[in-house]
């Protein structure tokens, strides 16, 4: 135990993470160049695509230093506020980190979080400030911010370049020196903290774990704390670049557990399992439910494709436990699924994945967070649908979350930013220079408005400058009104929203503006009308076609005439019909593309 | 190229499903180019091998510039009976914009001409929806053609084809698109004025007076077989359809060699109802529901019993002794309403 050293990396999108693990594998030969890919922990398509970790992965590196050979478990940690919980459970398995920061970027958000998170978990900071090879980079600057940030000796930071492979061995030399080793107890009854799960179609859901307090041998009975579901231990081992399978796991090591659990829900990130016959008296701390915090429909384009929609969301959730959902009926969009989300960037990940990896072409509707809504019978009730909204009323007070947000940004951009947060109904809390360019704002903000395009435009009012990080600031009471939308008087289920009464005109006038540019002109005139219960507060005309009829129609004309036209009527196949008026489906993505 | 097609008159003499002829039409393009000796080449060549009827309609597509005096005398002699003349306009400008080489004069003459050599059934082209302040002028073209006395009108609506003069200038800003409503108020007045004189509109583009209907284009309208000779022509024998190659020198190349060079696509069960509705329902006859079921093997009134009352409520359609026919407002909508009516 006195060997092994558990160690995360923390750092911004683009901080060179990923590049940075790869030259530490490659350092203590864990692999070879030649099996070297890119930004190898990587290993989903969208995550190398998007250049972030979104699912967490451990692996292990043997390095021998000073004539000793030590365990090196680098923990993998995903780099998005949605998953910050995943982030916590990760940290609660090391015993140290390495505070990654780029040398021409300095400090954001997010990482300043993750840093917080990691010191009130008493891990090891190690500072390290990579990129020191561009031509942009500010190396004294940043450090200064670093001793600040931190607390810590400027000659503590190490100056690095994953790309170049700069800094790699002093960087290990830290991490043995430094970290840690893992306390516990090896005699103990087993106690192991479950921090990640990666799905396998073939061998079921591999669960990663940290041996806490005992070990685990292969065979044992294990039962996981928080499920209470029972499992024997088909295969344990240690992760290289592939599994290791291993006879046992010892006290403070990291390692994988394969015991033919089918449904990735029945792991949960931060549960602890021990065994069955020596039970640990408690599971390990932190452990919490996952809740999503944005809600939205999807329905299948082609509503006869339902149930290959269900069959597709079936398999995302083996391997993704925190997507939840429940079948739903529209009255626009026919069958579908209410979905939970951890964030947006979540949202988007489930919607790309079914295109895919199970070519899926879905309707994503308006995005809702989940609001708290007493009624007049004083009955509590969480709202996540404007469809579940009761009539104004029987509505006593409607309550809706609240995040405290994180911005970091040069001061340049105060300004803009400022009044986005004004815009989107935030309160400053705070503001504190970190240096005299670099300034950090705390709002309270409601989360409904910042599931929409808020990071988008903060990225574009800071020329990308600004970062963001957002945590659950409980519930306010607020004036919300559903918002709904009328074509030829037929309200459409699926573009109605949950709005904030002083924006509910803006948003109605808009989001009519954009419909009347989506719709396609039919043999009648459509009223797009935007309303609040019975106030029309909107109202735009999509006119009436006056003429569809082609000239000629001989001879040759008429097979090419009849193509063209079962063409045109293809495309009206995918269209949704509410009362007698056609929609595209991009119509129902507008409520996204309103601003 | 001539012998060529003579050649494959022979080579297909046995297309049809029998070989009586009812009507004859040269057309695409120009053969009003055709000498006296090709003409009746052609015209022997398919009196060879067809029973040609007594009263057939044999008609030939001409432009005003081609129809001298001896050209007509020609046609009127090889047994050319109904003439179809691309006028377009009588209003010079507009036929400037239209890019055409004839005169307004010339295009009044030839119809005049024609009829004194005794070429009685005479069709013109006119196109409507051409830009201007207001429908003066095609409200004149009309004039012209009733004092005319012409039996037959296509009028059709100008249209801005890409890979066109029309349509580089349309992409280039020269011209504006077509105003939609400025074309179905023309269309409108066409209607409107042409059967105050006396011309029936019996299908969308096309008017006669006094049943002086295009036998062969109507064939069309109602599936009959037809056979096409010549570069990129077409043949419908009632299940499929043939397409020639348009390249002249491959055409002739094949037709020497003894080979018909055509294509041909098998028509389903909805592709035979679908081409039935998309040109019946523009005809005055319509589509008998009889036929439909026929064709769609008793799918059709099933699949489309809701928007069949749709389309009758809103007053696009009616139905009646058993044909289902197009109102005045829905034959604005022709392509729409039929397309909705299509099925898989």
């Amino acid at each position: 135990m006195k060997k092994i050293r558990n160690f995360c990396i923390i750092a911004h999108i683009d901080h060179g993470k990923s590049t940075l693990a790869d030259r530490l594998l490659e350092f203590t030969k864990t692999v070879t160049k030649r099996e070297m890919q890119a930004q190898l922990l990587d290993n989903m398509d969208l995550e190398r695509e998007r250049g972030i970790t979104i699912k967490s992965h451990a692996i292990q590196m043997n390095y021998i230093y000073e004539g000793e050979e030590y365990i090196l478990n680098l923990i993998d940690t995903p780099g998005h506020v949605d998953f910050s919980y995943e982030v916590s459970r990760s940290i609660a398995a090391c015993e140290g980190a390495l505070l990654l920061v780029d040398a021409s970027q300095g400090t954001e958000a997010q990482t300043i979080s993750n840093l917080y998170l990691a010191i009130n978990h008493d891990l090891v900071i190690i500072p390290v400030l990579n990129k020191i090879d561009l031509p942009g980079a500010r190396p004294e600057e940043i450090k200064d911010e670093m001793v600040e940030l931190l607390d810590c000796k400027r000659e503590d930071i190490i100056p690095a370049s994953g790309k170049e492979g700069i800094g790699i061995e002093a960087i290990l030399s830290a991490i043995i020196e430094r970290i840690p080793a893992p306390v516990g107890d090896p005699k103990a009854p087993l106690q192991a903290l479950i921090f990640d799960s990666v799905f396998n179609s073939y061998r079921g859901i591999e669960v990663i774990f940290r041996v806490k307090n005992g070990s685990i041998r292969k065979g044992d009975r294990v039962k996981f704390m928080a499920t209470g579901k029972e499992y024997i231990a088909d295969e344990i081992g240690t992760l290289g670049l592939a599994q290791i399978p291993k006879q046992v796991v010892e006290c403070g090591d990291v390692g994988y557990l394969i015991s033919g659990i089918k449904v990735a829900k029945e792991v949960k990130v931060g549960d602890t399992f021990t065994h069955i016959d020596r039970p640990a008296s408690e599971g390990i701390q932190g452990f919490s439910e996952v809740k999503p915090m944005v809600f939205a429909g999807i329905y299948p384009v082609d509503t006869s494709e339902f149930e290959e929609l269900r069959e597709a969301m079936e398999k995302l959730q083996l391997n993704d436990a925190a997507l939840v959902w429940e079948p739903e009926t529209s009255a626009a969009l026919g069958f579908g699924f209410r979905c939970g989300f951890l964030g947006m960037l979540h949202m988007e990940i489930v919607q790309e994945r079914l295109e895919r990896e199970f070519d899926m072409t879905v309707i994503t509707t308006v995005p809702s967070v989940q609001f708290r809504v007493l009624n007049t019978k004083d009955k509590l009730m969480n709202i996540s649908a404007p469809s579940e909204m009761p009539e104004p009323n029987f509505i006593k007070t409607i309550e809706e979350p609240y995040i405290n947000a994180q911005i970091i940004t040069k001061s340049d951009y105060i300004g803009p930013i400022l009044n986005l947060c004004m815009d989107k109904r935030g309160i400053l809390k705070n503001q504190v220079y970190l240096t005299s360019e670099r300034v950090e704002l705390q709002f309270l903000i409601p989360l409904a408005e910042v599931v929409f395009d808020f990071f988008d435009k903060l990225k574009t009012i800071s020329r990308g400058y600004a970062s963001l990080d957002y945590e659950l600031a409980g519930y306010q009471e607020s004036d919300m009104v559903k918002l709904d939308v009328m074509l030829n008087g037929e309200p459409v289920d699926a573009l109605s929203a949950i709005v904030h009464r002083s924006k509910s005109y803006e948003w109605g006038k808009k989001l009519c503006e954009k419909l009347r540019e989506l719709i396609p002109r039919q043999m009648f005139e459509i009223a797009i009308q935007a309303a609040i219960g019975q106030k029309i507060i909107a109202r735009e005309t999509v006119k009436a076609m006056r003429k569809d009829v082609l000239a000629k129609c001989y001879g040759g004309d008429i097979s090419r005439k009849r193509k063209l036209l079962e063409k045109q009527k293809k495309g009206k196949k995918r269209m949704r019909q509410v009362g007698n008026v056609e929609i595209p489906q991009e119509a129902f993505m507008a409520v996204l593309k309103i601003n | 190229m001539v012998e060529a097609i003579a050649k494959e008159i022979v080579l297909r003499k046995s297309y049809l499903p029998d070989s009586n002829i009812e009507t004859i039409y040269f057309g695409g393009g120009t053969p009003s180019v055709l000498s006296r000796l090709e003409l009746e080449l052609l015209m022997q060549t398919i009196g060879e091998h067809f029973t040609i009827a007594a009263d057939a309609e044999i008609t030939l597509e001409a432009n005003p510039d081609d129809l001298s005096q001896s050209k007509l005398e020609i046609f009127f002699q090889a047994g050319i009976n109904r003439l179809s003349i691309g006028i377009q306009s009588f209003n010079e400008d507009h036929l400037q914009f239209l890019n055409r080489v004839h005169s307004a004069q010339e295009a009044e003459n030839c119809v005049r001409l024609a009829k004194q050599i005794g070429i009685n059934n005479i069709s013109i082209d006119l196109i409507y929806a051409i830009p201007a302040p207001d429908h003066s002028i095609l409200k004149s073209d009309l004039q012209k053609a009733f004092e005319l006395d012409v039996a037959h009108i296509s009028a059709y609506c100008l249209t801005i084809e890409p890979q066109t003069v029309f349509g580089n200038w349309l992409k280039r800003d020269k011209i504006k698109p077509i105003n939609e409503e400025f074309a179905a108020v023309q269309f409108e007045i066409l209607i409107e004025t042409l059967a105050q004189n006396g011309y029936e509109q019996y299908e969308i583009s096309n008017f006669a007076r006094n049943k002086q209907y295009s036998r062969h284009n109507s064939s069309y309208w109602k599936q009959r077989p037809y056979l096409g000779v010549g570069p990129s022509a077409h043949s419908y024998n009632g299940t499929s359809r043939e397409f020639n190659v348009a390249n002249n020198a491959k055409y002739v190349q094949a037709i020497q060699a003894g080979s018909i060079p055509a294509t041909y696509e098998i028509l389903t069960a909805a592709d035979q109802t679908n081409e039935y509705l998309l040109t019946g329902l523009r005809t005055k006859w319509g589509v008998n529901s009889g036929k439909l079921e026929s064709l769609s093997g008793g799918k059709f009134a099933m699949l489309h019993q809701k928007e069949l009352a749709d389309m009758k409520k809103n007053g696009w359609l009616r139905e009646e002794s058993g044909s289902l026919l197009l109102t005045a407002s829905g034959k604005l909508f022709a392509d729409r309403i039929a397309s909705d009516l299509f099925i898989d």
